[in-house]
């Protein structure tokens, strides 16, 4: 008799399980195994999502449960989507979002393409490098409200050091259109180093035959760039921006903690936003309607973008 | 096998009885973590000792409290048996049956409510507004206040130049125009070596910050929710030429009368900048003022306190709290034991003496009251003259419809001060109209 985990798996399942599963086809046995994940699945996800849907058709608020609910139709939904201030909220999203990605993927790549080659020091600056990545956003957040502090933090200081404006004179998470620009350089500094791990990713994994066949044929270092190494890398790089680009959509934490939104709603994010509509103000039914609106374009915008990233890696 | 059912069965028991006793004996208050509470616990001390009962506490820092509270409230959640919570939130606890109606516990108590100050009955513990329905015990008095630095505005160089500078002598403003004048004149001033700023003042606008600041000069230049109370009727009185005055006021305020970098600005930033020297006067409530009194730094002789100057009339915004006892609590007993107990006048005239801002007339109108710390008498002026925000169930939808439209003004430099009040009506109309008020 054998001793396999299996085989004691077999030997201590009670008999009476035992008759009844011997008469299951594979199908079924299938079926049993991925019965549980179904079922957490449709509880957990399908179901709030239906719930969600339904809510948004009503002005149901959380926090009044004696209040009669009502069915308003696609008022929710107009009120979203001709509501100023959510048009705003959008923009600074899609501002956050473009050039987050922008400035990762340029500087992301351009890290990997330096660390890709041998020198000393290598693994020690690659440490370094993905350090911020490994730090919690609230940390991030709170550090960085300290860097920006305009009389007593080191980047202003940094820059008055370079430029010769007074530290104090500015304020990078205050009012002047710098706060903007303020969370774009945080969420870069955090987040670069990832997309520098996914290129670093696809250079290695290029074969150097192919850098050495095109030596052979005299192609430049230029040509061997864009004909071989960019090509190689761009479906790693989607993924990066893919990645990047959900995480960034529904940042919430970090933005939170430095700058709050603020000011004014100059760094008011659709995420941050949908927040306080609905545990701020409790505005339930509304929230979900704008819930839904978020969900329809990530999910539209993916589903375009993985079918071009798969064209992409069947080339 | 038997016996061992019968032991199991026993022991279980015993547990349960053990647990559900435990329970019965004790007593969880939730409020802010500030200094007051820290005093509030050394005062149940007392409580515990006469009771048996256990107090436990769970004090949130605030600007994440009402987030907090609200939540546990909303889910009708057992965390807290007591709630010492915002006096803006007394309509939601009502109408959502949050708080435990007082008035027959009161009654065969003999708990009066003329025993305590009529503007703090009327803004902590009734709903609807002025109706007597009571829904908590006025447990803190508080109210939006100033200080400053008394060294500095003593000092023979800094009067010299300031009555140079302005053609009149450095004291306490008596107006919020004489404020901002102090403020404009310390901004970027040298005081033995080192620059220093105006005032702090309230600019946050994640929770309630610049609407607790900057009503400081509404409510001073007559600033009205309604023309007639009840009937939200808010065109003319929210966007008045005086309320465009008085925010047009606060702005220039903060653009040339304090530190830089304080545009998402608390209580804590407030304490911040005035402990760290950088400026002459700072806003905050009353109930930070005996910790700052005796602060090793910048208390004692180089601190005075006045109240929030007028301009068309006197007037502060309100703080503070009553306390309420959460009708989803497995304790009621216990906690209106507790509420029975603080209600004494020895208990009110203890909790004043540590710290606590008593509201209770036989504290406020003792002789004695106004000689007994540096700010006592500019508590009760306030106290006098205090107006708060609306306190209607839906209150944190209008809160964060004044944070968005003011912070955007005042600190983000959008629009005009017109067109803040005015979108600010625009606001609260949709929020009163989903509230089928309108």
């Amino acid at each position: 008799m054998t001793d396999t985990p299996i085989d004691r798996m077999a030997r201590a399942t009670p008999r009476i399980v035992a008759r009844r599963v011997r008469g299951l086809s594979d199908r079924a046995i299938a079926w049993l195994f991925v019965a549980p994940t179904i079922f957490l699945l449709l509880a957990i996800n399908i179901f709030p999502l239906i719930w969600t849907v339904r809510l948004s058709f009503t002005n149901y608020a959380a926090n009044r449960p004696g209040r009669e609910v009502e069915w308003v139709g696609l008022r929710n939904y107009e009120r979203i989507l001709t509501s100023e201030g959510i048009w705003a909220n959008m923009q600074t999203t899609a501002h956050f979002l473009i050039w987050t990605i922008t400035l990762q993927v340029l500087i992301g790549f351009t890290l990997a393409w330096l660390i890709n080659r041998k020198f000393k020091g290598n693994d020690l600056l690659t440490t370094l490098i993905v350090l911020p990545m490994m730090l919690s956003p609230a940390v991030v957040g709170n550090f960085w409200t300290f860097l920006y502090q305009p009389q007593i933090g080191l980047f202003n200081y940094m820059i008055e050091l370079v430029t010769g404006t007074p530290a104090s004179s500015f304020s990078m998470l205050g009012p002047g259109g710098l706060a903007k620009w303020s969370i774009i350089i945080v969420d870069t500094w955090m987040w670069t180093p990832f997309v520098m791990l996914i290129c670093l990713a696809g250079l290695r994994s290029i074969p150097d035959y192919i850098y050495e066949a095109a030596e052979v044929d005299r192609a430049s270092k230029w040509r061997q760039f864009w004909t071989i190494t960019v090509p190689m890398v761009l479906p790693f790089l989607m993924l990066a921006v893919l990645f990047r680009g959900i995480e960034n959509f529904k940042m919430f934490d970090m933005v939170v903690l430095l700058t709050g939104g603020g000011p004014g709603n100059e760094t008011l994010l659709a995420s941050i936003d949908l927040k306080r509509e609905a545990f701020e103000k409790w505005r339930t039914g509304y929230s979900s309607a704008y819930a839904i609106i978020l969900f329809v374009t990530v999910f539209g915008l993916a589903s375009v973008y993985v079918k071009a990233l798969n064209k992409v890696k069947q080339r | 096998m038997k016996v061992r059912l019968l032991t199991a069965t026993a022991v279980g028991a015993l547990l349960s009885a053990g647990v559900a006793s435990a329970q019965s004996n004790e007593l969880t208050l939730c409020w802010a973590a500030w200094d007051p509470a820290n005093a509030l616990v050394e005062l149940s001390k007392d409580f515990e000792a006469q009771s048996g009962i256990k107090m436990k506490f769970e004090f949130v820092p605030w600007p994440n409290f009402a987030d907090r509270m609200l939540n546990e409230l909303n889910s009708g959640g057992q965390l807290c048996d007591l709630l010492i919570g915002d006096s803006q939130w007394i309509g939601g606890g009502a109408e959502n049956g949050h708080y435990i109606k007082l008035n027959d516990f009161f009654a065969a108590e003999s708990i009066s409510m003329d025993d305590f100050a009529p503007a703090t009955v009327y803004a902590y513990s009734t709903w609807p507004k002025g109706e007597p329905n009571y829904y908590a015990l006025p447990a803190m008095g508080d109210a939006n206040g100033w200080f400053y630095r008394k060294d500095w505005f003593e000092r023979d160089d800094i009067r010299a130049a300031f009555l140079e500078a302005t053609g009149r002598e450095l004291g306490e403003p008596q107006t919020q125009k004489e404020l901002l004048e102090i403020a404009q004149f310390f901004q970027g001033r040298e005081i033995d070596g080192q620059t220093v700023y105006g005032a702090s003042i309230f600019t946050e606008r994640g929770s309630e910050g610049i609407t607790m600041g900057a009503t400081g000069a509404l409510y001073a230049w007559g600033f009205k929710y309604e023309n007639t109370p009840g009937q939200y009727d808010m065109e003319g009185a929210v966007n008045s030429p005086e309320a465009v005055e008085a925010l047009e006021f606060y702005k220039e305020l903060y653009k040339t009368g304090t530190p830089p970098g304080y545009d998402n600005a608390y209580m804590e930033q407030s304490l911040d900048a005035f402990k760290s020297g950088q400026v002459a006067m700072a806003m905050n409530w009353f109930a930070f003022f005996p910790g700052l009194a005796a602060d090793p730094t910048v208390g004692g002789d180089k601190i005075d306190f006045f109240v929030n100057p007028a301009q068309n009339q006197p007037a502060s915004t309100l703080g503070g709290q009553g306390i309420s006892v959460v009708s989803y609590s497995d304790n009621v007993e216990g906690a209106l034991q507790y509420v029975k107990w603080f209600a004494q006048p020895d208990v009110q005239q203890k909790w004043w003496s540590m710290g606590g801002y008593s509201c209770h007339v036989s504290v406020l109108n003792d002789p004695g009251f106004k000689d007994s710390a540096p700010f006592a008498a500019d508590f009760l002026a306030a106290m006098d003259n205090v107006y708060d925000f609306w306190q209607e169930p839906a209150y944190a939808s209008l809160l964060l419809a004044m944070q968005d439209r003011l912070h955007n003004y005042v600190v983000a430099d959008q629009g005009t001060a017109q067109e803040a009040l005015d979108g600010l009506i625009a606001d609260w109309t949709e929020v009163f109209e989903d509230e089928g008020k309108l």
